[in-house]
């Protein structure tokens, strides 16, 4: 049963990707430590860490379009998942600093030595512990997600209003956590990490551990998003999409269906958030602002949602993008940011991949009217599809 | 006890169900009777009330007052629309509505009557069985040379037809169809009329329609609901002769 539904996700383009992916895990780590400096294949530390993070947006993508673009949930809040996600490994690398803070308490993280605070506040305990801090990193996301969901989805709270009230969620959550006496750090976060798993931080080959495990990482929840868009559960997300109220004139609990695939995204975002934390070495309230969440929208967008392949695509090049023109121009990139996106918008609705995707179809259709107006035997000599 | 009693009686029964929206009258202590296996056609001017009925019985739409019965004691006023389907109650909806961006074969493999849970739904996998099932419907509604095709290329009187084959994969004991051949060619509604008729063989079906000439070829017991209740029942004949019809309906 799970080898049918993992066969059915590995469709020629998934593999193809998964694969490259694996090289790039491979590959770039290679070129970081194995080719000396001066050669021009070196790729230098700095840059490794970059496309790290650049792979973390795109699992944050990746997680969004599975609601927004197949299910039709359009989410403003996702940056809270990842945020959350990100602050539970926070909280297990924070742990790691032991004795070697600024202040030398060996439990005490250094912003509670300077609030005067004596004891370890409960939902601290056990972050200790690299395990319990990955389950957190699942589960804290997952919960939110789970709660709020099952809320909205059963009181039918949709279009605008479902997008309105997760864009009050994750500011909701950036107030908090600015507060000092919530116990995260206010609004200096969590930083001057030392240790993850007993190696540097900081070091060159923990960086480049650190990228290879986003770019497995994104493989893997790539091929459990194509698995469940696959199976007949992701018809039916497609359905809740595209003509709601028949499916559940067919029988099915649409509020399930939406809070199952709601879960599962926070929890990839929250994966996606963990791995971002140590890779850029803080995780502050600001990562909770609601800009961000529409950030990872504009991603999905532009890469085409609804496409497994878009939001990945639209992640990496957005920010890419973002990387250079803030080193370029500063004062202009949220203006190419809003531009790109009505450009999109009016030119590009399905985005790249959808846009690709489209001109590939309508061309394998023109071919195969012609050959069939040819008269020749070409329908039998295509394989269907094997089941 | 007579052996009768374990059947059930009537398979829909409604009485004094009122509806009403922000004062309006929708429906007005409207009261009606299905047998199992029964056709029923529906009649009435815009805004009788023969949508909000559908919306009443299918969980859509709470009734301010009334009783509606499934087989004798299912209230299903108590109902969501998803536990009411499983049930065994279908609908069409007034404006045809499919899955546009699947093929005609995955609009008939979603609406095929197996477990709907996550999980089942995840791990599914199309049984020779189902396919069977799904080749026979698409052989019913005409569309086993679309098959393959997205339903968004289908023409609006296919859309209608696989959404009443959608109804057929759903195994309903009764089914609501509204407005089924709106749009329709003279062709295609001849074909409808057949096509319900040949469903109704073995489930009750309810059909709301303006044509008079389909319901003609129906041949089949009409109620004409007129702002909310039942004006007149009987025979197409009969209830078209009904003077209150001729003035609230026909007459217009
Ligand atoms: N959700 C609603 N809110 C307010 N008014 C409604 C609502 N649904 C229906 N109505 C009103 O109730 C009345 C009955 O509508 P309904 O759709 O049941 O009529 P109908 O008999 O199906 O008409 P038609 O032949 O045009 O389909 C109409 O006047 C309509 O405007
Ligand atoms: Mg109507």
């Amino acid at each position: 049963m799970i080898t049918s539904f993992v066969l059915r996700a590995l469709n020629g383009r998934i593999t193809i990707t998964i694969a490259i992916l694996l090289a790039v895990a491979a590959l770039v780590p290679a070129l970081n430590i194995l080719v000396p400096p001066g050669n021009p294949f070196h790729i230098p530390t700095y840059a490794v860490s970059l496309m790290g993070k650049y792979l973390c947006y795109a699992l944050l993508a990746l997680a969004l379009d599975l609601v927004w673009g197949y299910c039709g949930i359009l989410s403003l809040g996702h940056g809270a998942f990842f945020a959350l996600g990100g602050y539970a490994m926070g909280m297990y690398l924070m742990r790691q600093i032991g004795p070697r803070g600024v202040y030398g308490d060996p439990i005490l993280p250094d912003f509670m030595v300077f609030l005067n605070w004596k004891e370890l506040p409960w939902f601290w305990y056990g972050f200790d512990m690299f395990p319990f801090a990955m389950l957190m990193v699942l589960l804290v996301p997952g919960l939110l997600a789970f709660v709020f969901g099952w809320f909205a989805f059963r009181s039918r709270v949709n279009g605008v209003y479902l997008s309105i009230i997760t864009q009050a969620m994750t500011y909701a959550l950036m107030l908090a956590f600015f507060r000092n006496d919530m116990g995260f750090g206010g609004n200096n976060g969590l930083t001057d990490y030392k240790e993850i798993l007993g190696f540097s931080v900081q070091a060159q080959g923990t960086r480049a551990v650190l990228f290879a495990a986003s770019a497995v990482m994104l493989a893997l929840c790539l091929l459990l998003a194509s698995a469940i868009v696959n199976s007949k559960f992701g018809k039916v997300l497609v359905g809740v999409r595209d003509a709601e109220s028949r499916v559940r004139f067919l029988g099915f609990r649409v509020e399930n269906i939406k809070l199952f695939t709601f879960v599962v995204s926070a929890m990839m975002a929250g994966v996606a958030g963990a791995l971002f934390v140590p890779q850029v070495g803080i995780i502050n309230p600001g990562e909770f602002a609601p800009a961000n969440s529409i950030e990872v929208v504009v991603w999905t967008a532009v890469g085409g949602r609804g496409t497994l392949m878009g939001p990945i695509i639209g992640a990496v090049l957005v920010n890419a993008g973002k990387s250079f023109f803030t080193g370029a121009f500063p004062e202009f990139w949220l203006f190419a940011l809003g531009g790109l996106f009505i450009a999109v918008t009016l030119f590009l609705p399905k985005g790249i991949v959808g846009t690709v995707e489209k001109y590939w179809q309508a061309r394998k259709a023109t071919r195969k009217a012609s050959e069939t107006s040819r008269g020749g035997d070409v329908l039998t000599a295509q394989p269907q599809a094997a089941e | 006890m007579t052996e009768e009693t374990n059947a059930p009686r009537s398979l829909l029964y409604l009485d004094g169900v009122s509806v009403s929206f922000d004062g309006f009258k929708a429906l007005n202590s409207l009261s009606l009777v299905i047998e199992p296996g029964e056709l029923r056609a529906i009649i009435g001017p815009n805004g009788a009330g023969k949508t909000t009925m559908m919306d009443v019985i299918t969980g859509k739409t709470r009734p301010d007052t009334g009783t509606v019965l499934f087989e004798d004691t299912i209230d299903l006023t108590k109902r969501d629309e998803a536990d009411i389907a499983q049930l065994g109650i279908g609908r069409k909806f007034q404006k045809p509505t499919v899955f546009e961006s699947h093929t005609v074969w995955d609009n008939l493999e979603l609406a095929l009557n197996r477990p709907r849970g996550v999980y089942s739904t995840l791990f599914y996998r199309l049984s020779g069985e189902d396919k069977d099932r799904i080749e026979e419907i698409l052989a019913t509604i005409r569309l086993s040379h679309r098959k393959d095709e997205l339903a968004a290329n289908l023409s609006h009187g296919q859309k209608q037809w696989l959404e009443i084959g959608m109804l057929l994969a759903q195994e309903p004991k009764l089914l609501l169809v509204d407005e089924p051949v709106a749009g329709m060619t003279d062709a295609e509604t001849a074909e409808t009329a057949v096509l319900l008729r040949e469903i109704a063989r073995t489930r009750s079906v309810v059909v709301v329609e303006h044509d008079m000439g389909f319901i003609r070829d129906l041949g089949v017991k009409v109620t004409c609901l007129a702002e909310g209740s039942v004006l007149a029942e009987g025979s197409i004949d009969f209830v078209s002769s009904d003077p209150k019809v001729i003035e609230n309906y026909l007459g217009r």
